[in-house]
């Protein structure tokens, strides 16, 4: 199991300005033909310090640099809540199309046809998968959509002229969710989910009054369970007045399962890099398209792209909107892979959630004897467990995560949910055959029985990686963050 | 099935170790009330063939900036990118990786960003830069919001209106729900920000001023310094065009408390606007306040120098809501990707076409001078875009050259009403002079390129 | 972790439920207990208040950093800060090291006196960390 990987290739490597020598450039300086201009000699510099390389010395850096890290490419990659799906390389092509990759954002509608046709049927398409009925594409990552769905939600009842200043939180909510609140000056104000994993309607009831603006609630959420009470926590916060916000971050779960706006949802956001395939890049970039119901649509940020005869348009006439969010489109070169993306699946969307729910409890029923697993009921795309019997052992579910990584896996999502203690959050998405996922099982397995018999081999891990673990006190203590 | 491994073996074999009895009880956990009565309306599964095809089409619909044809700038720039950069940032371990929160696996991506945050501040002239924001508008939003977590006993910023207009736009969304003020700060006739403008404005916590500004000029940063010293007040510069500071001493040097802007130039494909690269820098002293992910050095068990994500106590996984933004997902390949093309330029590199860049702007504004245009802002430095005052009836012209896929320039009197016919004009070292000589042809024979 | 018999809960202090200690006195030095650091981890960064802030007993008054969590620390009494360790600038840590001596974090000078009998002491503390 553990001798699964080849040693040798994996060479290491300086930094930039660690190598290269005076006078060496790596970029063909085109011709320049027109006369030299005078420029102020107080305004310029000589420039910055920049490095000196060839093209070789990039290449080598910057390919070396690669094989230190773990792609999806690579192998699995389980991290619950953020669906590490396979990232088609169609998608890349067409998003590099000169049209695509090459195009001004501010020449003519008349010039930009291919682009606003492309947004304007991506919007439909999001719409048909989620029920809601009119989309932005702006926000440029899911946070961006949260902080665009409170300031919709501001605008909303600013237009009624009523005040409201909290909003009610989960506890299981991502992080994302209470600072994009404070963002707009809403306050977070808590609920806690029951011990089935899920919100209930009485403790909804007990914090929604005249002041709130409304929930933000995950469903499916965190901890990987449908919130089967959303019909009636959204009657109860629409009763007050209040607006239902739903992070979409989970969606791979339900396409073609779930109509959002028919269980009450207002505002939701879509993760494309999530749910739509389109690589994370080593922390981004993503979109983050946020949809709404009919009576939102004016709030939506401009310009929008709308059809007027047989033509796009960008139209910013809209005097109830919230605004720009972001200096042009969003990440068009982003929603061109998600669009090609749902081109290649069409209808076969309800699939991919039908599959990455039934990996995720396959994963759940093979390893709940293994893990303690909190939540022992169906879940959706995700389970949790704990580290709870690993505890006897003085092993923790960080000292599981680091070994995994020796074994040839990314690790799953840790300590998240807060609701978990020493949680261990796992989303093998559809994209993984049995094959991948039972040799995960096995890897998990063969870790849980080391904790009983050698658990320094946990405590020590990784063994196997380019670097061993590292000191982030010293990190934080004394930042370097430029060499 | 595409990019689904399952076959109906695999499938029923998971089914009855999971526990199911059938397919229809994989959703059990959600009520059956609450599930869909319809199936998606969706089209079947299209072939690659027919996928490209389709996308081939509707690519074809679009002026591609390669024909150097598209003479705008206000915010994204065509500039030649080496085909080592597509090359090496379409490697999967650098693009399929996610954000690097398992530090042993994650070197290349971590020693990546950490460069880029090096190279970044070294071109700002800052001492510390974060590992990206979305774009320059974003940015620009969040460093005023940074400043007022600085300076907390003051409510208000300064902006000036020569900042790209877009970015005045995305501040405003940002600023609504808040308490605090945006005040604008107009412009001279020189086309810089007049500062005397705010003696009466009260205590700000920042003044945010962009260099290069939207008209292409150069403003004075010496200035902007010593009044925000003057006033306790922080110096914020923004840019859209970073370039520049290839040529013109950036902000840093100038005393700057945060410089931010977008970094598209630098390497990143123009996509219609994005993705872009929302470059952020700040003193160090300010590292506590700032947005975003930073990365550091640090040292393994070993004593082996690695890179791990520092600071984190910051951000909104662990300080929820009083993060310092709620920024989770950055512009991070697009970080990558500007480190690679920044090593590809080098110090002589950057220089040269810095300057290049500069000569072919000159060059254009000289020769459209020669066509009837006015110089708006006569005498102020600027790099790769200017305003130009345009002949009369000139808009029919315009309208000519569009039909021909050509750009003359962005009128901008819709942003500037007292700037009636004025367009901003942009030209990078990605243009021939050839492809210079053939616009002009074309304003010369009122549209066509031979007469 | 440390096991509760292991805590260091020295006798002369006043103990709060956050887990703050204060002094006996009239300006008393105030910090946290060996629980708390204990449970917070390598202590990176702190942001101190300043002298001549005021405070209520419970409002916030400091912010303890680790790698992966802030803690806030809340006034156990009423009262102006007079002095500040700035030690804890450069050396953090010594809150881990020695959270009743060099880890103290402020002075305050009391304004009412009378809040430190409402404290607990060392054998009402220990009996909470058990009960929790």
């Amino acid at each position: 199991m553990l001798n699964d990987k080849l040693t040798g290739l994996v060479l290491d490597e300086p930094l930039l300005w660690e190598k290269g020598s005076p006078g060496r450039s790596g970029i063909s300086v085109p011709e320049s033909l027109v006369p030299e201009a005078e420029t102020d000699k107080d305004l310029t510099w000589e420039g910055p310090d920049f490095p000196e390389l060839c093209e070789v010395d990039v290449v080598r850096h910057f390919t070396r640099l690669s094989t230190w890290n773990f792609g999806i490419d690579t192998g699995m990659y389980p991290l619950g809540s953020c669906t590490m799906k396979y990232n088609p390389k169609l998608n890349e092509k067409t998003a590099s199309m000169e049209g695509f990759a090459s195009s001004h954002p501010l020449i003519p509608d008349s010039l930009s046809q291919g682009a606003l046709h492309m947004m304007y049927e991506l919007q439909n398409y999001l719409s048909e998968i989620t029920g809601m009925d009119a989309f932005t594409l702006q926000p440029a990552a899911g946070a961006h959509g949260e902080l665009c769905g409170m300031l919709i939600f501001n605008a909303y009842h600013q237009k009624k002229g009523v005040k409201k200043n909290k909003i009610i939180i989960p506890d299981t909510a991502h992080g994302t969710n209470p600072a994009s609140c404070s963002l707009c000056g809403l306050k977070p104000v808590g609920v806690t989910s029951g011990k089935d994993g899920v919100l209930h309607p009485e403790d909804v009831l007990k914090v929604m009054d005249d002041d709130t603006a409304g929930i933000m609630i995950t469903n499916p959420n965190t901890l990987g369970l449908f919130e089967k009470n959303i019909k009636e926590i959204a009657d109860i916060v629409h009763e007050k007045g209040g607006l239902v916000y739903c992070d979409g971050a989970n969606m791979n779960a339900v396409m073609g399962v779930v109509d959002m706006k028919k269980i009450g949802v207002d505002v939701i956001h879509l993760n494309l890099h999530k749910t739509f395939s389109t690589p994370h890049g080593g922390g981004g970039p993503g979109a983050g398209p946020v949809g709404v119901v009919k009576e939102l649509e004016p709030f939506l940020p401009v310009p929008r792209i709308i059809k007027s005869d047989d033509m796009f348009v960008l139209e910013s006439d809209f005097n109830d909107s919230i605004g720009k969010l972001h200096a042009f489109h969003g990440n068009f070169g982003v929603l061109v892979k998600a669009y090609t993306y749902i081109l290649s699946m069409g209808n076969k969307l309800y699939d991919v959630s039908k599959i990455a729910v039934l990996n995720a409890n396959y994963i759940k029923e093979m390893l709940k004897d293994t893990l303690h697993l909190p939540y022992d009921q169906p879940c959706m795309h995700e389970c949790v467990f704990s580290d709870k019997t690993l505890h006897d052992y003085k092993v923790t579910t960080f000292d599981l995560a680091k070994r995994l990584l020796d074994y040839g896996f990314h690790p799953p999502t840790v300590y998240f949910p807060l609701v978990v203690s020493g949680a261990i959050m796992v989303e093998p998405t559809e994209s993984e055959s049995r094959r991948e996922i039972d040799k995960f099982i096995e890897a998990v397995k063969q870790i849980a029985g080391e904790a009983k018999t050698d658990p320094d081999l946990l405590h020590d891990a990784p063994l196997n990686t380019k670097v061993k673990r590292l000191d982030e006190t010293l990190a934080a203590k004394k930042p370097q963050l430029a060499g | 099935m595409h990019y689904i491994p399952h076959t109906q073996q695999d499938i029923d074999s998971m089914l009855s170790a999971a526990g199911l009895n059938s397919e229809d009880d994989i959703f059990k956990g959600i009520p059956e009330e609450l599930k869909r009565k319809t199936k998606l309306d969706l089209h079947d599964p299209m072939t690659e063939w027919d996928i490209l095809e389709k996308m081939k089409q509707l690519s074809s619909k679009i002026t591609s900036s390669e024909n150097k044809t598209v003479f705008l700038g206000a915010g994204s720039y065509c500039h030649n990118i080496p085909s080592v950069v597509p090359y090496l940032i379409s490697r999967s371990e650098f693009s399929t990786a996610y954000t690097p929160y398992q530090p042993e696996v994650s070197q290349g991506t971590l020693q990546a960003v950490y460069e880029y945050q090096t190279l970044t501040a070294r071109l700002l002239g800052m001492e510390i830069a974060n590992a990206s924001m979305y774009d320059g508008g974003s940015s620009l939003a969040e460093a005023l919001l940074m400043s007022l977590r600085i300076n907390k006993k003051r409510n208000k910023v300064a902006v000036s209106d020569a900042v790209n207009p877009l970015y005045k736009k995305v501040v405003e969304t940002y600023f609504a729900p808040t308490d605090f003020e945006v005040v604008y700060i107009p412009v001279n006739e020189q086309g810089r920000t007049d500062l005397s403008a705010l003696d009466n404005t009260g205590d700000l916590a920042s003044i945010a001023v962009q260099s290069p500004n939207f008209f292409g000029i150069i403003e004075d940063n010496e200035a902007v310094s010593e009044y925000a010293k003057e006033n306790n007040a922080l110096f914020v510069s923004c840019f859209s065009e970073p370039f520049a500071f290839g040529l013109y001493k950036p902000a840093g040097l100038y005393d700057a408390d945060i410089v931010c802007g977008e970094g598209q130039s630098m390497g990143i494909p123009q996509s219609f606007g994005g993705p872009g690269l929302g470059m952020f820098a700040a003193k160090k002293k300010y590292i506590r306040s700032m947005p975003g992910r930073l990365c550091g050095q640090t040292v393994d068990k070993d004593g082996k120098r690695g890179f791990v994500l520092t600071i984190s106590t910051r951000e909104q996984h662990i300080r929820r809501e009083k993060a310092t933004s709620n920024i989770c997902s950055n512009q991070g390949l697009c970080a990558t990707t500007s480190a690679i093309f920044m090593s590809c330029l080098g110090k002589t590199g950057l220089r040269k076409i810095a300057a290049q860049n500069h000569d072919k702007a000159v060059y254009l504004k000289n020769e459209l001078i020669k066509c009837g245009f006015e110089d708006t802002f006569k005498g102020s430095p600027f790099f790769n875009e200017f305003v130009l005052k345009a002949p009369q009836g000139f808009d029919l012209l315009w309208e000519k050259l569009r039909c021909e896929n050509v750009i003359a320039g962005l009128n901008i009197e819709k942003n500037y009403t007292n700037l009636s016919n004025n367009y901003l004009f942009c030209v990078t070292e990605a243009y021939s002079k050839k492809n210079i000589d053939n616009f002009i042809q074309m304003i010369k024979n009122g549209g066509k390129l031979y007469a | 972790m440390k096991e509760i018999n292991e805590l260091i809960i020295p006798d002369e202090l006043k103990y709060t439920q956050q887990h703050e200690w204060a002094e006996n006195g009239d300006t008393v030095k105030v910090g946290v207990t060996d629980y708390a650091q204990d449970q917070l981890g390598d202590i990176v960064f702190v942001e101190l208040p300043e002298v001549g802030d005021s405070f209520e007993k419970g409002d916030e008054c400091a912010t303890l950093e680790s790698v992966k969590a802030v803690s806030e620390m809340y006034s156990p009494v009423s009262g102006e800060v007079v002095e500040i360790n700035e030690d804890l600038e450069d050396e953090p840590g010594y809150i881990n090291e020695d959270p009743y001596s060099k880890g103290w974090i402020f002075k305050i000078k009391l304004s009412d006196k009378t809040e430190l009998e409402s404290l607990m002491n060392k054998d009402d503390y220990l009996n909470m960390l058990k009960g929790a």
